[in-house]
């Protein structure tokens, strides 16, 4: 990381340990910035690399996601505080997708956590928030420390990426069933594989230390040539993941911590999260304004929408009817989903209207040739993930 | 949680810490035909309010060492002169010591000064009649919970509305002035009035005994405005010296809340708060012993009811960010001389002794002394409030002797080099400080004590040490005192309220916080 050396001012965004091997690939020198890094966000074609999610296998530069490493025997009761998920049972080996919120009850950030070993876990999480994890620490014996540039991390996605991992020498790597962590060790360098990802899809995500992470990319692109192996950016893995019904932060709900809007913080069950929260496990940050708006009932809920046509409803405002006087709600994420055939989108709705199988009308703004046409186009509320395939949840994956 | 067999009848409340302000609150709540008990750690009733022997056959005030505080309306309620309660001096003079010689303000009824320029004689009365008259219209205050901002309640619009309408009915001119001065220093304040830099140094220290700045300090003639509010609801009795020391208070208020039907346990301390299903079920003794209670009212400081008592699992992580960010680190110290002898004071009457002296020469002096504790370190030449309770008092000492008690500022509860050696320095700077003023001091000496912000909070279990529990300050004050979520007395899980000084209106012994904790629970906890 020879480049990082250079002073913050003159090139703010840090590089990761894949940065050199991602530029040899990128055909259209397409980066952009994420979590204080510089990252592809088109190889070469967004339509190429989502495909090759859906039916190959896909490398994606996680490493900007932020990393605390969380230890000490406080650990699993301080975790099980901080988050509004039961992670109290959470065994190692094991990960758990979670939200966490603040006093009232708005989400600040979600994330996965990794319990590598007792009293030892991992947190991923969106957005930087080591001051909020240090003060959610009082009064419990647990010690919280960053650690997103000690860990390179790299997505292998898609229907071959088992096929990949066992012709890359990791045996037994096919037992891993969904949310489960496998220690490997691969020509003397340590590789932490966990069935994870962002795809909907079969998928694993690797850890490594980054000194190991140039040699893995390159025997991950060697043992992968036969399966149909590239490198995908972020715009290819945002189609792949509204069609997996994943919340991504900034698009779908601001973190509570930056909202400075009154009514633009979100709930777990405005989110459809509910499932994610658990009263019963005992005190956790948010649990009582969490349990007086599931008594009242929340007001709006993000939903899944199948929307009419094939014109992707960006940031479209959401009506009651056809004539578009009462506004109910907005789109947050949308897309065609060239899979599903669908034109999907996730947005947030009032009550009213948050029951799969409602109807709303959504206003969708098309530039024709510089010249901005606009469709009321018809939209139902249905069930999320849009896109479930068997391999994502087959143990073991079938060898595509 | 069920409660013991051996039990009759739980306890409907359980009030942590019998100092006065959890006597109050016992007391109110006994009166109301609650079934109390009062768990309190230390050996005797009082908390902090307590008469202990430093030296064999010197009593003292442990702290606060004069009554100016309490509404007379909670001593006439508990009818504490029934239950013992005895002055042993009302309207006690002020005297204010310099090397030019001292000046005497009058206080109660009787405002005048003696030993002060003309301008400022006649500037004087003007000034404590105006500031009395803005202390009266925020006196309500005090004697209420506070309202809640975002609230859509009648009673806490209406509580609001009742504030502005107070102050509107001051009148423009009285008016325009506390909004004027409210949030000012009280060192601007007093330069516009002011000539003598004695007066001026004496009439500062009232606005920063007890806290944690310096007469420049912002908001400083809030500190003031509420000592005199709290001293108007006190009636005419000004500053009053308790005969047995203020332990005899906190022996009257026992006995009240016991005749009222109160249960009363020392050597009980509590170990943590029994949490069920997401509301305080009761408490856990040291000893292990459980015992149930609908609710909880606790005494103790915020941080240690919080954190220590509760603790963080069973609250939102920024809540307990507020409670470890509250500033409660106390700057005043206690002294206490045993005399073989009454010191003598330059040109000082003999009478006047059995008053309070101050030594603050001049808002300067104050503002030096405080410097140093800015930075870690104790005053060199620090600011004292004296009192010889034994003029009046000959209980406190053996036949002919004296007990001198002081409050002497600053005294960081945290210093930069430990309060090892820093205790002598400071001690023999106390000492320097009056005996500046009373050349025979050091050869009376019989006994020396100091307790330290560090002392008092490990013999008092106040974190930090703080004679408030909690800085008022404006950050700190009424609808956000000790914290926003807290600050109706009512924690934020069921069953858990606050009594003490951490909550409206603060410390000093007044019982204020006690007795409107008491009503809030009366309103809200069948």
């Amino acid at each position: 990381m020879s480049s990082n050396t250079v002073p913050h001012f003159v090139q703010p965004l840090l590089k990761t340990p894949f940065h050199e091997r991602a530029r040899l690939h990128s055909q259209i020198d397409s980066f952009v910035p994420w979590a204080g890094y510089t990252t592809v966000d088109v190889f070469s074609t967004v339509e190429q690399e989502y495909f090759a999610i859906r039916n190959a296998a896909t490398l994606y530069d996680l490493t900007p996601m932020v990393k605390y490493r969380i230890s000490g025997p406080g650990a699993a009761r301080y975790l099980n505080r901080l988050v509004t998920r039961d992670v109290g049972k959470l065994k190692p080996g094991r990960v758990s997708y979670c939200v966490w919120c603040n006093d009232a009850g708005h989400i600040i950030d979600d994330g996965t956590i990794f319990c590598l070993a007792a009293g030892e876990y991992r947190l991923c999480t969106a957005e930087r928030q080591l001051d909020w994890l240090l003060d959610s620490a009082v009064g419990f014996d647990v010690q919280v420390s960053e650690v997103t540039e000690q860990i390179a991390a790299l997505a292998l996605q898609g229907p071959t990426s088992c096929a990949v991992l066992k012709r890359l020498g990791l045996a037994g790597v096919e037992k891993l069933k969904p949310f489960e962590i496998g220690q490997f060790n691969l020509q003397g360098m340590a590789l932490t594989v966990s069935r994870t990802g962002f795809t909907g899809d079969l998928g694993y995500e690797l850890w490594m230390d980054p000194q190991h992470a140039e040699t893995l990319w390159d025997l991950l692109l060697a043992a992968g040539r036969s399966r149909g192996i590239r490198p995908i950016g972020s715009r290819a893995l945002n189609i792949a993941r509204i069609e997996a019904g994943f919340l991504l932060p900034n698009m779908d709900f601001v973190s509570a911590e930056h909202t400075i809007r009154t009514g633009r913080d979100r709930s777990p069950l405005e989110l459809g999260l509910g499932w994610l929260v658990d009263f019963g496990k005992g005190h956790f940050t948010g649990r009582r304004a969490l349990w007086a708006e599931q008594q009242r009932g929340p007001a709006r809920q993000l939903v899944g929408l199948d929307v009419e046509g094939n014109k992707p409803a960006h940031n479209a405002w959401l009506y009651s009817d056809q004539s578009g006087k009462q506004q109910v709600g907005n789109v947050t994420s949308a897309t065609w989903s060239p899979t599903c055939k669908r034109n999907l989108a996730l947005a947030i709705v009032d009550a009213p209207f948050i029951r799969t199988g409602s109807q709303v009308w959504a206003d969708i703004y098309l530039s024709r040739e510089l010249v901005w046409e606009r469709r009321m186009a018809s939209a139902q509320v249905v069930e999320r993930p849009f896109f479930l395939p068997e391999r994502r949840r087959a143990t073991p994956p079938a060898d595509f | 949680m069920s409660p013991p067999a051996n039990s009759p009848k739980p306890y409907e409340c359980i009030v942590i810490g019998a100092g006065h302000n959890g006597l109050i609150c016992a007391a109110y709540l006994a009166a109301a035909g609650r079934k109390v008990l009062v768990l309190e750690a230390g050996e005797e009733v009082g908390g902090a309010a307590l008469t202990r022997e430093f030296s064999p056959g010197y009593r003292v005030s442990a702290a606060a060492h004069l009554l100016h505080l309490m509404p007379s309306s909670i001593v006439q309620d508990l009818s504490l002169h029934r239950h013992g309660l005895v002055l042993a001096g009302s309207q006690l003079p002020t005297t204010a010591l310099s090397d030019a010689g001292p000046l005497t303000l009058s206080g109660g009824s009787e405002i005048a000064l003696a030993g002060a320029t003309a301008a400022d004689a006649k500037a004087y009365p003007e000034y404590v009649a105006r500031l009395r008259r803005l202390a009266a219209a925020l006196r309500p205050l005090l004697e209420q919970a506070p309202p809640r901002l975002d609230s859509q309640a009648w009673a806490d619009r209406w509580a609001l509305m009742k504030i502005g309408l107070r102050i509107r009915r001051l009148g423009r001119r009285d008016m325009r002035e506390l909004l004027r001065i409210g949030a000012m220093n009280v060192y601007d304040l007093l330069q516009e009035h002011f000539e003598s830099p004695l007066l001026k140094g004496a009439l500062a220290f009232d606005a920063v005994l007890g806290t944690n700045f310096g007469p420049r300090s912002p908001g400083t003639v809030l500190t003031l405005l509420y000592r005199l509010a709290a001293e108007g609801g006190a009636g005419t009795g000004g500053v009053s010296q308790v005969r047995g020391g203020m332990g005899a208070l906190s022996k009257a208020l026992a006995q009240a809340a016991q005749i009222a039907g109160a249960e009363i346990r020392t050597n009980a301390e509590v170990q943590r708060l029994v949490v069920d299903a997401d509301r305080v079920a009761g408490v856990e003794l040291r000893s292990g012993e459980i015992i149930a209670g609908a609710t909880v009212a606790s005494s103790a400081d915020p941080h240690t009811t919080f954190l220590r008592l509760l603790g963080a699992e069973h609250l939102d992580a920024g809540f307990v960010r507020r409670i470890t960010h509250l500033r409660s680190r106390g700057l005043a110290a206690k002294l206490h001389l045993a005399l073989s002898d009454l010191p003598a004071f330059d040109r000082v009457p003999p009478a006047a002794l059995g008053g309070r002296l101050l030594i603050a020469p001049s808002m300067e002096y104050l503002e030096r002394a405080y410097n140093f504790s800015k930075y870690g370190e104790v005053s060199e030449e620090p600011a004292l409030e004296i009192s010889v309770p034994t003029v009046r008092d000959s209980s406190l000492a053996p036949a002919g002797r004296h007990v001198l008690s002081a409050i002497v500022q600053y005294a960081p509860h945290t210093l930069k080099q430990g309060w090892g050696e820093s205790r002598q320095r400071f001690t023999e700077a106390a000492i320097a400080a009056i005996a500046a003023h009373a050349p025979r001091l050091r050869s009376l000496i019989a006994a020396t004590e100091l307790l330290t912000p560090a002392d008092l909070e490990q013999q008092f279990r106040i974190h930090g040490g703080h004679w408030h529990h909690a800085e008022l300050a404006f950050d700190q004050f009424f609808m956000v005192r000790p914290v926003p979520g807290a600050a109706q007395y009512r924690g934020p899980i069921d069953g858990l309220y606050l009594c003490g000084a951490g909550s409206h209106p603060g410390g000093g012994v007044m019982g204020n916080a006690g007795r409107n904790a008491a009503r809030q629970i009366l309103r809200e906890a069948a």
